[in-house]
């Protein structure tokens, strides 16, 4: 599997290391609800069928952490971009 | 001998000689194993798995269900080779297996009178009572009995290889389709990797009798391997395998690099797995020639049409001196007159079908072919073939052959069109299935397209080379496709020919016959994948490449359903069998993994260290002194030494990450649970980190160098995910903060220095710094430099509770800086110490590390609650308030001694209270850290209890029954030596 890294180009997937669902994001540390809020954050994970957006970080190559959009059925991947810059996580 | 007179592919002036279950042999330069030993009229080459049947080759290829061997001898043995694939060499040495005492002279062929009860299931009925049956007396049994070769128990003594390849267009197959392929997308100038598992290009060509360009099908292999090999982008690979297909257009192959030579040439390895990259690829594997099922159809003698065709073209061999071709369609009429045209005395084509087509009928004639039209063979007689009894509507007669070739048609090669989930599907039209959903960028080319006649192949291949190379930016010159004269193709389905006799096998290499899926239809195991489970038909290393065909059809013929409906069984990597060793390639023994030496690794290594691995580090364990009897006297004297006087250890192994910007501040007080803000500039401070859940994932010690300038410590063990953590949360999590990270773990090399005397040995190695207690107080840090020059941060921390000092300088450094420790220390009895020392010291002070900091504890299970900081948020802040976290009852860090002081305590031992009993309900707790402690003599423990920190001086029990441990034991502080801190303040 190969990865497009915004900054070093297609790179093989072993220099990558996994963390996941990157459609979630912190929840409000002071929200009245925060502890189901994180509790949500920390345990529960859905597990979709067909395209997903997760991290994936270039730990052997720019230290980079990347929203890779995944499809989960087929294995392609359409498409990486730097998680700092994106939407879902600011 | 049956080399016919002429004729083949071989090399005739050279001679190579070779020994086949002792005996020698001689064979030519281009022969196979398989090839020779036909050569030299050696025609039984194995024993079948479960009836010992005598079994000779059965194809010419890598599908080879039968001759399998034990290749080379002592280390280099290799169980399960294909005689057919096995290119030979001077001095090759091959054993046949599964048979005793010899090949010819099987004791176990009495399985076949076992028959009855080995057949379909037999795994699961015949062995399934009484189950202690199974492993003393069934399974040794059968493994003796049944199975294949044995490998080689000594070391490998051979290198593998991993490397990585990129192109265009890769190309996969040299027949007359992916020549075509690799001529159309090299010409166009596209970057070509063409791999071919053969030694040699050329596919089916190298049998063609068939005209390419007006010129004999070899001399267009030349002329194309010519044109491939000048062009500079394009590299052609032979002896390579690709053996499977992954996502991205990624493809794995086996180069055989060295398998043709006696040896590896120095310095080459015996293997090299390739992963190529490919923007494209033409997949052109050809097809398989598959069998028909009648009545004794194994025996030796018999084997395919285009086998027999390939040995005498190709190889220049007659499979026996007298032969017959068996067939239903018009490539298996074509691998007769091929055979029968190379100089092979061909006593009949027996065809299914009623005629010949007419131009094959005339070629036939011109060859003085006899032709038996709506023929079957209904038996075979000999223990290696003599005969066959042929019926027909003339009536039934025997022939007396030694070979017999048999074509029930082509089964496209489509193995690696199914690795990414792609389903083939069933063209009745041409009997075969063919690939229809193929993985991303690949396409496929001829027979494994089901484009059978050599015009098609040259045709598509051509068409699929221009395609791809396009796909990849690269526009083709128009050059006409090379031209043939068009192969006919035509079959007549035929998969079994009904008879009463002998077994008639559908797999070889599985002794499954027809009678087998029978039962398994019988039985209800109908669907293919359990035919497959059931019989074992299509399993072990030929995975069924000539059998599933035959097998899928009788199971659709007795389902009534037909083959369409009843689907194939779907192709899984590796296409053929990978060894383990070009897996592995150089991660082998000692280099399984890196190993990281300390910058003090030499220095120990001349104090005759004792290594530890720990991760990838290979730290000093303890440092043995002439005389000391154990390790443990070792240990005690480098303790001793160390709270009396002065102790040096190498602590460079610690996660060392440099942070810099103006939010680093902000940022330690969001991932630490404590503060670090309010940190004063040349102070240091312990930190805990949580995990988002709650629980405990590092802790360390940072430092604050300059206003935006911090140098933080992680455990040895998680520096790299200490330092992923930190980026997620810059990157993701908080990416407004202006805050830089790099780790410097390498870049310092970083020395403790420990006890009562540290202060004055430290001094000697400053240029001059003032280290007093006042300018450099506990939890200071001096940036300065020492040994003349050399820069070095000098933080006072302990880890074992002495006065102490870490002393940081640039790696490069290290050795020098341990060097002048130890001269300056000596005066003062100095003692170099190891991990083992360093966790005793922590032990005895009450330190937390791996053992408690172990993914289950809270830090206030650790007794560091009360350090978080409730001022502010971080990581793991909220799910850490949950209920369960501040139980009363969870167990709590807390230490232990044994109440009987000379007893031992064992880590692991669960926590009881006395007089209960031991049963998880009554667990309290567990023990997870013990020494031996030389400054209070007796063995001492920490780990989790129940309201531990409630319960100091109450005894409870240490039960350990593993290893027979049982122990009342006292609960006391987890710090033994010096609770109030005092040493270290000094
Ligand atoms: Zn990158």
């Amino acid at each position: 599997m190969r990865i497009p890294c915004p900054y070093c180009g297609a790179r093989d997937a072993h220099e990558f290391a996994y963390l996941g669902d990157a459609t979630v994001s912190r929840p409000d540390p002071a929200a009245p609800d925060a502890e189901d809020a994180f509790f949500t954050y920390a345990y529960l994970r859905d597990n979709p069928d067909g395209e997903h957006r997760e991290y994936w970080y270039h730990a052997n190559g720019c230290r980079q952490w990347l929203v890779v959009t995944r499809n989960t059925r087929t294995h392609e991947i359409l498409g990486a971009s730097l998680a700092r810059a994106s939407e879902v996580t600011a | 001998m049956t080399r016919l007179a002429h004729g083949g592919l071989i090399n005739r002036a050279r001679t190579l000689s070779f020994r086949f279950d002792g005996k020698s042999y001689t064979g030519h330069p281009g022969d196979t194993l398989a090839s020779a030993l036909l050569a030299n009229g050696v025609r039984l080459m194995g024993r079948s798995f479960k009836y010992h049947r005598p079994r000779g080759v059965f194809t010419a290829g890598s599908e080879e269900p039968n001759a399998l061997v034990e290749l080379r001898a002592g280390a280099r043995r290799e169980p399960n080779t294909r005689a057919t694939t096995i290119e030979l060499f001077e001095g090759l040495e091959a054993q046949s297996q599964n048979r005793w005492p010899s090949l010819d002279h099987d004791l176990l062929s009495v399985n076949r009178y076992l028959s009855p009860f080995l057949g379909a299931g037999f795994y699961y009925k015949t062995f399934m009572w009484p189950a202690a049956f199974w492993e003393k007396l069934y399974e040794p049994a059968i493994r003796r009995a049944a199975g294949l070769g044995a490998a080689a128990a000594l070391p490998d003594p051979d290198t593998y290889e991993k490397a990585f390849a990129f192109c265009d267009v890769l190309v996969i197959g040299s027949g007359p389709a992916g020549l075509a392929a690799a001529l159309a997308a090299g010409r166009a100038g596209a970057r070509v990797i063409l791999a071919e598992e053969d030694f040699r290009l050329g596919g089916r060509l190298l049998t063609e009798q068939a005209a390419i360009d007006g010129a004999p099908a070899r001399d267009f292999v030349s002329r194309a391997e010519a044109e491939l090999a000048s062009l500079a982008h394009v590299r052609i690979m032979p002896r390579t395998t690709v053996f499977g297909v992954y996502d991205g257009g990624e493809y794995a192959a086996v180069e055989r690099v060295s398998d043709h030579l006696a040896v590896p040439a120095p310095f080459q390895p015996r293997q090299r797995l390739w992963r190529i990259i490919a923007k494209r690829a033409v997949l052109a594997a050809g097809a398989f020639d598959r069998p028909i099922v009648f009545p004794g159809n194994d025996r030796p003698g018999v084997m395919t049409a285009q086998a027999l065709a390939t040995y005498a073209c190709r190889y220049g061999v007659g499979a026996g001196a007298t032969a017959a071709v068996f067939t239903n369609n018009d490539a298996g009429v074509a691998a007769a007159l091929a055979t029968a045209g190379a100089g092979v005395k061909l006593e009949a084509l027996i065809d299914v079908r009623p005629a010949l087509p007419a131009p094959l009928a005339a070629k036939a004639k011109a060859l003085g072919v006899r032709v038996i039209t709506s023929g079957e063979v209904i038996a075979t007689s000999g223990k290696l073939l003599t005969g066959l009894t042929v019926r027909s509507p003339a009536g039934t007669e025997t022939l007396a052959v030694e070979a017999l070739g048999i074509s029930g048609g082509a089964t496209p090669n489509l193995n690696l069109t199914c690795h990414l989930g792609g389903k083939p599907v069933y063209r009745e039209d041409l009997a075969a299935f063919v690939p229809a959903t193929l993985p991303p960028g690949l396409a496929v080319a001829g027979a494994v397209a089901g484009q059978f006649s050599l015009a098609d192949c040259l045709a598509y291949g051509t068409a699929e080379g221009v395609r791809a190379a396009a796909d990849a930016g690269f526009t083709a010159p128009t050059l006409p496709a090379p031209q043939a004269e068009e192969t006919a193709t035509g079959i007549q389905p035929f998969w079994q020919v009904k008879a009463k006799g002998d077994l008639a096998f559908v797999d070889l290499q599985n002794d499954v016959s027809a009678k087998d899926v029978g039962i398994a239809h019988k039985e209800g195991f109908r669907a293919v994948e359990l035919l497959k489970r059931y019989t074992t038909l299509g399993m072990a290393t030929d995975q069924g490449k000539t059998s599933n065909m035959a097998g899928l059809a009788l199971m659709a013929e007795l389902t009534g359903q037909g083959i369409a409906a009843t689907g194939t069984t779907l192709f899984r990597p590796p296409y053929t069998p990978v060894a383990l060793g070009v897996l592995a390639g150089h991660h082998r023994d000692k280099d399984f993994r890196p190993t990281r030496p300390t910058p003090t690794h030499d220095w120990a290594q001349r104090q005759g260290a004792v290594f530890v691995e720990t991760g990838f580090w290979l730290r000093a364990a303890y440092f043995p002194k002439p005389g000391e009897k154990d390790w443990l006297e070792s240990v005690n004297r480098e303790v001793n030494a160390t709270r009396s006087a002065c102790g040096v250890i190498d602590v460079s192994t610690f996660g060392k990450i440099d942070l810099q910007g103006p939010d680093v501040g902000i940022f330690l007080d969001r991932v630490y649970i404590n503060m670090f803000s309010t940190l004063a500039v040349g102070k240091a401070r312990y930190g805990v980190m949580l995990r988002e859940d709650g629980l405990v994932m590092d802790d360390g010690t940072t430092a604050r160098l300059g206003e935006q300038h911090y140098v933080m410590t992680t455990t040895t063990a998680n520096a790299g995910k200490m330092f992923q953590h930190l980026e997620f949360c810059l990157q993701v999590l908080w990416p407004d903060l202006d805050v830089q990270i790099a780790s410097v773990s390498e870049q310092w090399a970083q020395i403790a220095v420990s006890g009562p005397r540290s202060r004055a040995v430290l001094a000697q190695v400053v240029d001059g710094a003032d280290v007093s207690n006042a300018a450099l107080p506990f939890m200071g840090v001096l940036q300065t430099t020492v040994m003349g020059g050399v820069e070095a941060r000098v933080f006072r921390l302990s880890f074992s509770g002495e006065l102490g000092y870490e002393i940081a300088v640039p790696a490069r450094h290290g050795a020098a800086l341990m060097e002048a420790l130890m001269a300056a220390g000596a005066p003062f009895g100095i003692t170099p110490y190891g991990t083992e020392a360093l966790g005793v010291l922590r032990i005895e002070k009450g330190h937390v590390s791996g053992s408690e900091l172990n993914g289950q504890t809270s830090a206030r299970d650790l007794g560091l609650g009360r350090m978080a900081s409730t001022k502010k948020d971080y990581i793991g802040r909220v799910l850490s308030q949950r209920p369960a976290f501040l139980d009363p009852d969870r167990p709590m860090f807390v230490g232990f001694k044994p109440v009987d002081r000379s007893a031992r305590l064992k880590a692991g031992a669960h926590l009881l209270p006395p007089g209960a009993e031991a049963t998880t309900a009554h667990d309290e707790g567990y023990m997870t850290s013990v020494a031996y402690s030389p400054t209070l003599g007796h063995s001492i423990g920490l780990g989790f209890l129940k309201r531990g920190a409630a319960r100091i001086g109450e005894q409870v029990r240490a039960f350990d029954p593993v290893r027979g441990g049982d122990i009342l034991v006292e609960v006391c502080s987890p710090a033994f030596v010096d609770p109030e801190g005092e040493k270290q303040r000094v």
